[in-house]
């Protein structure tokens, strides 16, 4: 499976996942510029994400947890999810996602 | 005046490797000083996620991470180790005999003949929010924490966040401050309830404006803010201020240990793999701070990192003197230190 990942500088990547992966995980392994300090606890929320309109649906809305998680960054949109909570799976052969600038490591 | 210590090992980072270290040294008796910006012993399982389980620490099949570090702290007790929290260690000189000078943001100078570096992803620092320019008004009007009420006293004070440090100082500040508002992304609050609702009666009373949105830009000269603009879903809205405290928790910097003239490999310290010793002898790093090719950042291999780097520790603090490698299984000397034989 592809999911492709827009950088902050506005590149695109088509990353190759693992079904079971999460795409934090993904973005992490391609050395992409994610924070994800916590490691996919659901305690931070430095691997935030915004998902493409056309996958919202897809994906799913996030949980209670990770709701109150984006309450510690800045830049929440109505399609911000984080990574570490999204799992590769083949229904989501194709996602894009964008990687928010709070997910930067500096 | 300074106060002045003087000791044979100096740990920055008391996380889980930091506190490890500190038995692996004791029994080789050798003294611990730690030095954590946090105010409590733990580091990231204490900071992150005290209560999530951690499911890969030898022997323990479920531990949280407050657990393991209240385990931890009792390992290592018979050892006395002394705690600063609360600081950050500024700069690390090494002196000509060989031993290093330490100081703190906290007016400390530490005298150690070893440095041990278990700093983690590096220290926890306030997050700064993604705004344009935020920097310059930084410590000026902008703040993260507050250190003196009085300088938000009759000041026009913006407070984003919806945790406690935010719903706290919005209760707290309220009283002297000439106007408060308090923003946040949406109507849903991870403070304590009664926060809250104190909260909500003050905006009922009309002491204080909630408004539901995020901060867009910031307007202002020679670092004083006057307006902060927010983004909202009824569209921008600008908010008079003269000061503004986010709150969106902490996430962790390299901070100064990037200039204290170690090797690094990326955000991390290059150390080999028999001693864990850093580019500066005598400086080691442990933990998930240190990188050597094959690095995995498991806490199980920062207790293994701690046990070698306490080996060379010995013999940097008592030269010559001849290390008996003993289990504390068989051992009386060993279990006389740990208070059991």
């Amino acid at each position: 499976m592809i999911i492709h990942v827009t950088d902050q500088q506005g590149e695109n990547h088509a990353l190759e996942g693992l079904e079971g992966w999460r795409v934090m995980e993904v973005i992490r392994d391609w050395g992409l510029d994610i924070k994800a300090e916590c490691g996919g606890a659901l305690s931070c929320a430095t691997c935030h994400v915004y998902v493409d309109k056309d996958w919202l649906d897809v994906v799913g809305a996030p949980s209670d947890e990770e709701e109150d998680m984006l309450d510690s960054v800045g830049d929440v949109r109505s399609n911000s999810r984080l990574s570490c909570q999204i799992l590769c799976s083949d229904a989501l052969d194709g996602l894009k996602v964008t990687l928010a600038a709070s997910a930067s490591k500096d | 005046m300074s106060t002045e210590i003087t000791t044979d090992v100096v740990v920055i980072g008391a996380g889980p490797c930091g506190l490890f270290a500190a038995f692996e040294l004791g029994l080789l008796d050798l003294k611990c000083h730690f030095i954590d910006i946090l105010d409590r012993p733990g580091g990231q399982c204490a900071e992150l996620y005290p209560e999530k389980p951690i499911y890969d620490i030898p022997g323990f099949p479920v531990i949280t991470g407050q657990q393991l570090t209240d385990n931890l702290m009792a390992q290592i007790s018979p050892f006395a180790p002394e705690f600063h929290f609360n600081r950050m260690v500024n700069s690390i000189e090494k002196q000509a005999d060989g031993s290093f000078r330490l100081e703190t943001d906290a007016d400390e100078i530490f005298h150690t003949k070893v440095v041990v570096i278990a700093a983690g992803g590096g220290s926890f620092q306030p997050k700064r929010p993604p705004v344009e320019n935020i920097e310059a008004f930084e410590n000026k009007s902008v703040f993260y924490s507050v250190r003196k009420m009085d300088d938000f006293r009759d000041q026009d004070v913006v407070i984003v966040g919806g945790g406690d440090s935010a719903l706290d100082w919005t209760l707290n500040l309220q009283p002297i401050v000439r106007s408060l508002t308090l923003v946040h992304r949406r109507d849903a609050f991870k403070a304590a309830p009664a926060s809250v609702n104190k909260m909500k009666e003050l905006v009922m009373e009309g002491k204080i404006n909630f408004l539901l949105g995020q901060i867009g830009k910031l307007d202002g000269e020679n670092g004083q803010i006057n307006h902060v603009h927010l983004i909202t879903d009824a569209g921008d809205l600008s908010v008079p201020a003269t000061r503004l405290l986010p709150f969106f928790g902490l996430t962790m910097k390299l901070g100064p240990v990037a200039d204290w003239g170690l090797e690094l490999n990326d955000n991390t310290i290059k150390v080999d793999t028999e001693k864990f010793e850093t580019s500066v002898p005598g400086i080691f790093a442990i933990g998930d701070i240190n990188y050597y090719p094959g690095k995995l950042k498991l806490i199980l291999s920062g207790f293994h990192e701690a046990a070698l780097m306490a080996q060379a520790a010995k013999a940097i603090v008592s030269p010559g003197e001849r290390v008996v490698f003993q289990y504390t299984t068989s051992s009386t000397k060993l279990q006389k230190k740990l208070g059991v034989a």
